[in-house]
């Protein structure tokens, strides 16, 4: 049984279907790549499956359980958990604080400990693990440095640090290297690649750059006008004459 | 660790011994002071989610009669009717922040103003039993057990150690993970939705927790004014309730009782010139937004700072 399992998804904005009757299913521990041209509904997808927007029809179930139709904050707390493209990140707290806020599903503060408990134990609790998550994504030397101030490249690894420390099963990437240099770009496939190696986390990725797309995951899916176009590993995809046309070709016209 | 007990000891003394240093008749004005600090801090609990509410005042007013009415038709003591009021309002609080949990921003600015309107208007239209547009007399004086509270100088000490309880608790609360949660829904509220926090939720967890204090503040009022109508909790004291937080700023926990302090001594030297007040609020304000419109809490840090270089007493401000 597949971890998500997604059949006939369909959503409508007035007229236009962003994305029209998709099939999709991911494996535990399985790390996949989502791509397609431009408006071809990738991020809509996100935004279905994390809750953003609520499925025209179809289902979407998460470990045997219906997510679709659920608020963004209960699917989180069921354990899918995403990124957004943007620098999705408290501006106004440093790096560490925003990491321990993140944390808040598996920190043991309520608000009776809140006036009676000790807070600066449980703090210093929260800290120690949020640390750990830096020290994975490699942040760790800035933990005391005001989000805001980080350099695009890290706000976007602080935003996957954000959302491991919600400890999700399934953690989806939106763009996780747009817009990023080529160092930015190699700290982030790296940071992808050994949460999936080390952690076996089960990762699944909306991506423009087709390098990055096809050097992390093993397994690809083509979306095009909302249609799963064609689904396979990297070399299948890079052949499949349909892709070509519809992706690929296009992209070898422009450039 | 030091240093923060002996800070805390440093302003302790001033505020014991501050009924000793005025002239009687503006122990009122001190006893104000302590309730507006308490409804600022709250005011600022319930702004640290990024809601503006419009509606503060008349959630203290809840406070105000519910241990008006408590103390006078149930006749229960002073000191149970304190606590009830302020669950009593925390309760109201809800029923006024569940609606308005589908608004952000300027809706739910504008929101927050009709629905504690209509709290308003639900005193005025009632007579029975909350005494229509002429409002309630006749409160019962605050004491415990033997002590007489009505004396100025003893319910100034009631009321400082009340401030100083429900201050220290919000203060607790700010500290917190859930203080945390509460600023970073403020900065980004999609983020959290999607890391599992219900942002509904904690913005009316703040909002009750703001009302509960708001209504303690209210229940020490009208016991200490002996009588309250409707007018005590118009929108003009709801203007002067944000410049205190404007002025005092929100960066800070502190920033909101600085706010009170500096305003309240504003109004204190401009005396002569009453009828000026709002006059008077109003050019504060427009200033403040101008010219420093983080508020006065920007200044905190350089101040401590300039105070550190001060030989002998400076470690005192770290």
């Amino acid at each position: 049984m597949a971890m998500l399992e997604i059949r006939g998804l369909t959503k409508h904005f007035g007229g236009l279907a962003a994305i029209n009757g998709i099939d999709l299913d991911i494996e535990e521990g399985e790390i996949r790549g989502v791509i397609g041209p431009n408006g071809a509904g990738k991020t809509t997808l996100f935004n279905v499956i994390s809750g953003v927007y609520r499925p025209t029809s179809g289902v979407i179930r998460f470990n045997n359980e219906k997510i679709s139709g659920l608020s963004p904050s209960v699917i989180a707390t069921r354990g899918a958990v995403r990124t957004f493209q943007r620098d999705a990140v408290i501006h106004d707290f440093d790096v560490l604080r925003n990491v321990t806020v993140a944390g808040h599903l598996h920190s043991d503060q309520s608000i009776i400990k809140t006036l009676f408990g000790d807070i600066k134990g449980s703090r210093e609790k929260d800290e120690e693990k949020a640390m750990k998550i830096l020290e994975f994504v490699g942040l760790d030397h800035l933990c005391h440095e005001l989000a805001a101030n980080l350099a695009h490249g890290f706000q976007r690894v602080l935003g996957i640090a954000i959302a491991l420390a919600t400890e999700p099963r399934l953690l989806m990437l939106d763009e996780p290297v747009a817009g990023m240099n080529t160092t930015e770009t190699a700290h982030m496939t790296e940071v992808i690649n050994r949460l999936h190696e080390e952690k076996g986390m089960t990762i699944m990725l909306v991506e423009h750059d087709m390098k990055t797309v096809m050097s992390i995951c093993k397994k690809v899916t083509v979306i095009d006008f909302g249609e799963k176009l064609a689904e396979g590993s990297p070399s299948e995809i890079m052949n499949d004459p349909k892709v070509i046309e519809a992706y690929l070709g296009a992209e070898e016209i422009v450039t | 660790m030091w240093k923060k007990i002996s800070g805390l000891a440093i302003i302790g003394i001033i505020f014991c011994s501050l009924p000793y240093m005025v002239e009687l008749y503006r122990m009122e004005v001190l006893i104000v002071l302590l309730f507006n600090l308490i409804l600022a801090q709250s005011y600022r609990l319930v702004n640290t989610t990024g809601d503006w509410s419009l509606s503060h005042i008349v959630v203290m007013g809840v406070g105000a009669y519910s241990s008006a009415l408590i103390t006078k038709l149930l006749g229960w003591p002073f000191w149970l009717s304190l606590p009830v009021s302020g669950l009593v309002t925390a309760f109201i609080g809800f029923l006024i922040v569940f609606p308005l949990l589908r608004t952000i921003g300027f809706g739910f600015f504008i929101g927050s103003f009709a629905l504690g309107e209509f709290v308003r208007l639900i005193w005025v239209k009632f007579r029975d039993p909350f005494g229509g547009p002429r409002g309630l007399i006749n409160i019962p004086s605050a004491e415990i057990g033997p002590i007489d509270l009505y004396q100025p100088i003893p319910f100034y000490y009631f009321c400082l150690i009340i401030a100083a309880i429900s201050i220290w608790i919000m203060y607790r609360i700010d500290r917190s993970h859930i203080g945390d949660t509460f600023k970073a829904i403020h900065t980004d509220p999609v983020l959290c939705e999607t890391i599992g926090i219900r942002v509904p939720r904690y913005r009316a967890m703040a909002f009750v927790i703001g009302a509960f204090f708001a209504g303690i503040a209210g229940a020490l009022m009208a016991h200490h004014q002996g009588a309250i109508d409707p007018h005590n909790f118009e929108a003009t004291l709801m203007v002067y309730l944000i410049i205190y937080v404007v002025v005092g700023g929100i960066e800070t926990f502190w920033g909101a009782a600085l706010g009170v302090i500096v305003m309240t001594v504003i109004f204190e030297i401009t005396r002569p010139l009453e009828e000026w007040r709002p006059l008077i609020a109003g050019c504060i304000l427009i200033l403040f937004l101008v010219v420093m419109p983080g508020g006065l809490d920007v200044l905190l840090p350089k101040t401590m700072k300039l105070f550190r270089k001060i030989p002998g007493i400076g470690q005192l401000f770290t």
